[in-house]
């Protein structure tokens, strides 16, 4: 039983060094060097004011934004305060009804074709604040109509907003919403 | 695949091996007690731990002692995560005033996190405050998986010394591996993960203006807190208008780190590393499936060197690569075809339900099979809106014991007795005498190995029997038919072998999933821990025989296939009819 001792101290150094100094640690470096990510990659609107994080996405629904994926966190959608996925099954008949009715609400606004996945999935985070660059060209048109602006404009802005796989090869390509529509708010 | 995908996935695999060797390397080192390029900071901080702690690093221990230091070191880490948990509303560093858990579900994630299992029954952002988040779950993460690795390394000396029942001293070990291993790995990828958008602070919630407003429905409720209903018998539910937002902050990249390093898993916040302020970007999750694969891996170098023939622990990585690439292959087929009820509504044919566009298919599945894998649990998509097929691949990955890379230590450590096993078996029809790394596999070696194999699995099928039978476990399922069944035989088999991860549908916080999730996660940890112990104690008694004609190479190809096989063939008797009746049965309802 002599190693009671040592279990009771060591746990408690390790809780000061794991637990205290270590985070600490990270914490002081990660403010000096990259205070702008270390803070929730905060975004502000063009009187500077702080709209939201580019790393959260928003519940758009207006026709003059772009919409974002489906999102079913608690309450409402892109609730940051309950980040979490439907955790729907492939075979659910709920679920299944859910994604026909998402389905049409697009397809009332005039979009034809096969329908990106992902405009019709939840993410998982309910958080994402990216689509697929399809997702985003399929909505120009409804967009335009929304703004009253012109088609090509529009189109150019979208595809200067898709960023590429990281490095050119990892990752997807997508487009965020909320930078995209901010940019449309300047216009 | 695209060829994108291809790409990204074969310069995964050869970064996952390039860091394996030097990695690999200075673990032995480290282990063995020699000098490293730490050396000149860290010796000075282990020396004043050993003095401050009263340990005496040149004091040996024998598999008993060994093993009783272990258990008493995690007593302490449970004991204190539990009070932790119950008084947290008392505690510092509580910013959103978070309130106290329940004593079940203290219970649970007190074991959860001192077991390396990381189960997570609660909403990390509502429920923890930023003192346990740190000074809890934090440290037991570095120190959960320290206590693997370096039972995994006291196994590696039973089979390295002769003669003798000295296997290493616990506490040197223990801080060594904290010190020198897990402490700077997490320190340096922490900051990469910062740079690339994972939050570092100790600010409150952040309440942030939506650009557009929205509003949800809420049900109203009378004076005494009963759902009001209407005359039809509905509902009444009012308006509440959406304006702004709370955005949760906290020390979160100090911890992803290590809670990939570690094969932890447990997520800060409830969505895990899908949530965007965990993992923000393509290169942020390319990191963290390298974080959770690497000691793993690198540890199978590590019982090379320390055998002395390296080769050895090629033929363990073999194994696992083999498995882990035919696992993703399986599982990004069967997601990129897509779900066929989704898919005759007018979709696009790939399954996006429950994943990040920017991690994109391969990103998301190559995450799914090493968190599955490995025991590590964190999450980038959920499980649960996997294809079936899709989802049997992490539920089989868990079933087969954790031991495709496996947990920090434990994969190793439940690979060895399979390849224990396979000795024997190979033994026994080529009239062999079982031998593996020159020493003789006798009676007590093969009982403990089977301690080692069947107990997670025993847990799992005795468990979900249970659960089938009790009313609670049942309405607990979050989805109809066979895709329930899968929800409790993945959580389940998630407990048992220390995984963590979920089909998260399931609602766990109820008493039934608590309280025997508790029993199934301790035995889950400590029986096989303790049973390799006691096995490498009697294998550090034996003398060592060279290898003769006789011997059967176990560090050639050959040994490899055989013991995928008798892994495959092990997991398939044990879990295929529970595998039938969930997701078999429901690709075959989607199908038809």
């Amino acid at each position: 039983m002599k190693d009671i001792k040592p279990a009771i101290l060591l746990f408690i150094i390790f809780t000061i060094i794991c637990g205290g100094i270590y985070p600490l640690l990270v914490t002081g470096i990660a403010q000096a060097v990259f205070p702008r990510q270390a803070n929730g990659s905060l975004v502000t609107d063009t009187n500077g004011k702080v709209v939201g994080s580019s790393l959260i996405g928003q519940p758009f629904s207006d026709p003059k934004y772009f919409w974002p994926r489906p999102s079913a966190t608690a309450e409402f959608s892109y609730n940051p305060a309950a980040s979490g996925g439907s955790n729907a099954g492939p075979t659910n008949p709920a679920y299944l009804r859910t994604v026909g009715e998402r389905v049409k609400a697009l397809r009332d606004t005039g979009v034809t074709g096969p329908v990106p996945a992902d405009l019709v999935q939840a993410s998982a985070s309910g958080l994402d604040p990216h689509i697929s660059p399809e997702a985003a060209l399929l909505q120009i048109p409804r967009v335009a109509r929304a703004r009253g602006i012109d088609r090509e404009k529009l189109h150019k802005i979208v595809n200067d907003s898709i960023e590429d796989r990281q490095f050119g090869f990892i990752g997807s390509p997508r487009v965020n919403v909320l930078v995209l529509n901010l940019e449309l708010a300047r216009l | 695949m695209n060829p994108y995908e291809l790409l990204q996935t074969i310069v995964f695999f050869i970064t996952l091996l390039v860091l394996i060797k030097p990695l690999g390397s200075y673990m032995a080192r480290i282990f063995q007690g020699e000098r490293t390029f730490l050396s000149p900071i860290m010796t000075p901080c282990e020396n004043l731990v050993y003095r401050i702690s009263g340990v005496n690093p040149e004091d040996e221990m024998g598999w008993r002692r060994y093993a009783g230091a272990m258990l008493l070191f995690n007593l302490a880490l449970f004991v204190s995560l539990f009070v932790m948990l119950l008084t947290q509303h008392l505690l510092p560093l509580n910013p959103q005033k978070v309130p106290p858990f329940t004593w079940q579900l203290a219970l649970n994630t007190a074991i959860s996190f001192t077991t390396n299992t990381n189960w997570q029954a609660y909403v990390g952002e509502q429920a923890v405050s930023y003192f346990t988040q740190m000074a809890g779950l934090a440290v037991h993460n570095f120190v959960s998986a320290a206590t693997g690795l370096v039972i995994a390394i006291a196994v590696i000396r039973g089979f390295v010394r002769r003669k003798t029942s000295q296997l290493g001293n616990f506490w040197v070990d223990l801080t060594r591996c904290t010190l020198y291993i897990l402490l700077p790995i997490s320190m340096i990828f922490s900051l990469v993960l910062v740079s690339q958008g994972v939050i570092q602070n100790f600010s409150a919630y952040r309440n942030l203006p939506l650009v557009q407003s929205t509003s949800y429905d809420k049900p109203k409720l009378d004076d005494k807190g009963a759902p009001l209903k209407d005359a039809k018998g509905n509902p009444v539910v009012e308006s509440v208008p959406v304006k702004e937002v709370q955005i949760p902050m906290g020390p979160v990249a100090s911890q992803e780190a290590i809670k990939e390093l570690g094969t932890n898993g447990g997520g800060f916040f409830n969505a895990n590393s899908a949530h965007p302020f965990e993992n923000p970007t393509p290169l942020s999750n390319f990191i963290e499936i390298l974080l959770i694969l690497l000691i793993p891996g690198a540890l199978t170098y590590t019982f090379g060197v320390m055998v002395g023939n390296t080769r050895q622990g090629w033929a363990l990585l073999g194994v696992m690569l083999l498995i882990l690439i035919t696992a993703f292959a399986v599982l990004q087929w069967a997601e990129s075809s897509g779900n066929p009820l989704v898919v005759k509504q007018g979709i696009q044919s790939i399954n996006m339900e429950g994943k990040e566009v920017r991690n994109g298919l391969a990103g998301s599945n190559l995450f799914t099979v090493a968190t599955t894998g490995t025991s590590c649990g964190a999450v980038n998509s959920m499980h649960d809106s996997l294809t079936p097929l899709g989802g049997m691949v992490p539920l089989s990955l868990i079933l087969l014991g954790e031991i495709i890379f496996g947990g920090v230590g434990s994969g190793l450590y439940t690979m060895l007795a399979f390849a224990i096993i396979a000795v024997f078996v190979s033994g026994l029809m080529i009239g062999r005498t079982p031998e593996y790394l020159g020493k003789k596999i006798e009676v007590r070696e093969m009982w403990m190995s089977i301690l080692v194999i069947l107990t997670a699995g025993v847990t799992v099928l005795i468990l979900s029997g249970i659960a089938m039978i009790t009313p609670t476990a049942v309405a607990s399922m979050a989805n109809p038919g066979a895709h329930g069944l899968s929800e409790v035989l993945y959580g389940l088999a998630s407990v048992s072998n220390n995984n963590g991860s979920a089909f998260a549908g399931l609602n766990a916080n109820v008493n039934f999933y608590n309280l025997l999730g508790s029993l199934a996660m301790t035995l889950g940890r400590y029986v096989p821990a303790i049973a390799v112990l006691a096995m490498a104690g009697s294998l550090a008694e034996k003398k060592f025989i060279p290898p003769s004609l006789g011997t059967l190479p176990t560090d050639k190809a050959p040994f490899a296939l055989w013991l995928t096989l008798v892994i495959l063939i092990v997991g398939a008797l044990t879990f295929f009819p529970a595998l039938a009746l969930g997701p078999i049965v429901e690709h075959l309802m989607m199908v038809s």
